[in-house]
């Protein structure tokens, strides 16, 4: 398994000269696989935007190390490394640099010197794969939230990235968006092998993730796979979070003495342990 | 009111002028401004009247929607004409009454100078409906492109102006946003007496730049993530093509100022 | 206060060439005392809608009547300000109207605006800030220093500070951590509850529409397409999804489970913990009879 991102015990705060230093991340350590799909949660202030911002190379620790494909960031390095890593952030609007579709998804080829004729190629299959390639000369104002959302994804995507992150890019999508959005990125997760690094509060989101990191005060709180995470229960929704939707139903039929067993994931597994254990004869 | 303006609007169309390139739509417009200059007599205006109204027809945009559009340009045309008529002196007095006297030339010279004013205007307003701001700006890049040579930075003007004119529709929006939010609670800028207007207009701006900076610093993130570091080593993903009908459009402009000259020069 | 709108239509920019249709024949009758919700997918004139409420945008065609006040398509209205008062609108990411020096003041403006005295209007705002959860020590403060959640709860105390008799809802928790979501949303039920105030959500989610709402208005395509209980309405899976809309997530389990046991329970359950109670029932006579 390849690494393609390594964070050792970072710690980041905005203002150092204070007095009292308030950590904004603090002592944070993990890594990113190929081809994995991680997800960071947290309440908001939790630190999980600061965290983004440290692995783009936007704002560099006071202590700690970045490690991107096994190289240090640095200085010098740093724009090499953004060229491999996609961003989408959470306002659909204020990313949107061209003046129409294709103008936005060719911006980091234009930026990054690639000629004419291959950007227009790249172009039009970023926009396939995202499904927006009926919409070429469309202006911004003329999008929805979600279909801007995945707009800023074919222009991550254009780039060829190696890790695809996204920071809280489905947070300020209407329910139709959001869905979207998240099937977009699970297709081309399945198609392609794509690295996804998701920070969201979107519990729906982050539990398609393989791994998540729960972070809190700016402190990693827990790292684990979505039933381990999930399972933490009472300390989720004591620190902001809530349970996914078959978790809180199961919670609440057990206290109405429903007999049930083992975690539910999914929906399905709930109706069916449902059966099995107070119907099935 | 707003709404009704047309200046500086663009209606998207697929007319012989909507598809030409915009270098050449910006050449043809520049030039044609010194044209008019050239006429001074009645068969030289004539012709630039023909000349404007067979260009907006070309255009396919309605004349109505454009005289009506242009309605708050029109009152400063007649300004004009009525500035001219009271007080250019010359030739012969046509009206008498009491103190005021119109001269023949003042006539003459309210109507040439408001028509001169009034085709002017229907060509740039035929620009801007024809082309979108964002063509305008790649025209303009490029015609600009020499004085690099001199260290105007044109490329970062011209990225500007392009990220201006993405925003105001974006901007628009906010305004009336704010507008409405400020009007729930009871402040109002589009209505009531002047001085309460005035007073209306703080909480207005102050959450609009809030939110204008706060926009410009995602944005700025947003270019610099997606690697943007000025103009250099950068590739241009917007090509321009310049088009047989990009070239009959010039011919045609001179086919005009040779006209002009001869009518000027013969009448 | 009751809300009547009677065959609204609406355009912008009317007469121009620009123009655009938004709403066509909308009725929607909004109850004194009811917590009503319209929903609707992005774009289905809800937004549109709800500006008619407080006579920020004047019907095309058609009218409404706000409480005593008949407002008529193409009629001059000079005298809006006692419907603004009664009726307060917290817009969707209310924390964006923010702008005075600090909390106090921007929560004094709306009712000083409105004739309140700035002692009167100061003691609402401390009785306010208290009621959306905050400290009154936050008072002090510039609005621009706090929290995006903060920000959000000084602009509603904003708008709750008017006393409006109708508190008209959009999105109020768009971009709030489940957490903030949740207060925001027991925070209107509490005041509905024990204030009787009228509440209209205009929202496009399924799951707070089933939670709270008495009464329910579907919107679709600039058109009211159904009203009725949520109950009711959401019986008809059918007929949502023409409305591109989808039942909430309770009732798909609802009817996963049934599909599974091989029977109904008694009713269509809207919360989660009605749900529990209903399948709790069932077991015990299940096991009773065993």
């Amino acid at each position: 398994m390849t690494e393609i991102l390594s964070l050792q015990n970072i710690t980041f705060t905005y203002d150092p000269d204070q007095p009292i230093i308030k950590n904004a991340v603090e002592d944070v350590t993990f890594s990113v696989n190929e081809g994995e799909w991680i997800a960071i949660v947290g309440h908001n202030g939790s630190g999980k935007s600061t965290l983004a911002r440290i692995i783009n190379g936007l704002l560099f620790p006071q202590s700690g190390e970045v490690k991107v494909f096994g190289e240090m960031m640095n200085e010098a390095n740093i724009w090499d490394i953004r060229s491999q890593l996609g961003m989408v952030f959470q306002n659909p609007d204020n990313q949107f640099v061209g003046a129409t579709v294709q103008d936005d998804v060719a911006f980091a080829l234009e930026n990054n010197g690639v000629p004419y004729e291959d950007m227009v190629i790249r172009v039009e299959n970023a926009l396939k794969q995202v499904q927006m390639d009926a919409f070429m000369d469309h202006e911004p104002q003329h999008l929805s939230g979600g279909q801007k959302q995945r707009v800023a994804i074919a222009g991550a995507l254009a780039l060829r990235p190696n890790l695809l992150i996204l920071d809280e890019a489905t947070s300020m999508l209407d329910p139709q968006g959001r869905k979207e959005v998240i099937e977009i990125v699970q297709q081309l997760r399945d198609e392609t092998g794509l690295t996804v690094l998701s920070i969201t509060h979107d519990l729906e989101e982050a539990i398609l993730a393989d791994r998540l990191l729960f972070m809190n005060n700016g402190k990693k709180f827990a790292e684990g796979n979505p039933s381990e995470i999930f399972g933490l229960g009472d300390q989720l929704i004591k620190l902001g979070l809530d349970l996914p939707f078959s978790m809180k139903m199961a919670r609440l039929l057990q206290k109405e003495g429903v007999h049930l067993q083992g975690a539910h994931m999914s929906e399905e597994e709930l109706v069916n342990d449902l059966w099995i254990s107070n119907f099935k004869k | 009111m707003m709404e009704k303006m047309i200046f500086g609007r663009f209606i998207p169309g697929s007319s012989f002028i909507h598809k030409m390139d915009p270098r050449a739509k910006l050449i043809f417009v520049f030039a044609f401004i010194l044209l008019v200059f050239v006429a001074n007599n009645i068969p030289t205006y004539v012709a630039l009247i023909v000349f404007t109204v067979a260009v907006v027809f070309v255009s396919r945009i309605r004349l109505y929607f454009l005289i009506n559009g242009l309605k708050p340009v029109m009152i400063l045309m007649i300004f004009t004409f009525l500035l001219h008529i009271f007080f250019t002196k010359g030739g012969d007095v046509i009206v008498h009454l009491g103190f005021i006297k119109i001269y023949e030339e003042g006539l003459k010279q309210g109507i040439f100078i408001s028509t001169r004013f009034l085709v002017l205007v229907f060509m740039t307003s035929i620009l801007t409906l024809t082309t979108s701001p964002i063509s305008i700006t790649d025209g303009l890049e490029t015609l600009l492109n020499p004085l690099k040579k001199i260290k105007v930075p044109v490329h970062e003007l011209a990225l500007m102006m392009s990220i201006a004119l993405r925003f105001i529709p974006t901007l628009m929006d906010e305004t009336d946003k704010i507008m409405k939010a400020q009007m729930a609670r009871g402040s109002d800028v589009t209505s009531g007496p002047i001085k309460e207007r005035i007073k209306a207009v703080v909480p207005l701006l102050i959450p609009l730049f809030v939110s204008a900076f706060k926009r410009a610093e995602d944005l700025a993130t947003a270019m610099e993530v997606r690697g943007y570091r000025g103009g250099e080593g950068r590739t241009r993903y917007r090509q321009l093509k310049w088009g047989i009908r990009d070239t009959i459009a010039l011919l045609v402009l001179v086919l005009l100022g040779v006209a002009l000259v001869y009518l000027r020069m013969n009448f | 206060m009751d809300i009547k709108l009677q065959e609204i239509g609406y355009s912008y920019a009317k007469d121009t060439p620009f123009e655009k249709r938004a709403l066509y024949e909308v009725n929607i009758d909004i109850e004194n005392g009811k917590y009503h919700a319209i929903i609707g997918h992005t774009g289905s004139g809800k937004s549109t809608v709800l500006q008619h409420l407080n006579a920020l945008l004047k019907p095309t065609e058609g009218q409404i009547q706000i409480g005593e006040k008949v407002i008529v398509a193409g009629k001059k209205e000079k005298d809006l300000r006692e419907v603004r008062q009664k009726v307060g609108i917290v817009f969707q990411f209310p924390e964006h109207q923010l702008f005075e020096e600090t909390v106090l003041k921007d929560i004094c403006f709306g009712p000083m605006n409105f004739g309140v005295s700035e002692e009167d209007a100061q003691k609402r705002a401390k009785h306010f800030i208290q009621m959306v959860g905050l400290d009154e020590a936050i008072l002090e403060k510039s609005p621009f220093d706090l929290s995006g959640g903060q920000m959000r709860r000084v602009a509603i105390a904003g708008v709750l500070a008017m006393e409006p008799e109708v508190v008209v809802l959009d999105e109020p928790t768009a971009g709030l951590d489940p957490r903030g979501r949740q207060e925001i949303m027991e925070l209107f039920y509490s005041l509905h509850k024990e204030r009787n105030l009228t509440m209209i959500l205009v929202t496009h989610s399924m799951e707070d529409a089933a939670r709270y709402a008495d009464e329910m208005t579907i919107m679709h395509e600039g058109r009211s397409v159904m009203q009725g209980e949520p109950r009711k309405l959401f019986s008809d899976a059918q007929k949502l999804a023409e409305y591109r809309l989808e039942v909430p997530h309770i009732i798909q389990f609802q009817k996963s489970l049934e599909a599974q046991i091989g029977h109904n329970l008694g009713k269509l359950c809207l919360t989660e913990e009605e749900l529990a109670e209903e399948v709790g029932k069932v077991v015990r006579r299940e096991r009773d009879q065993a």
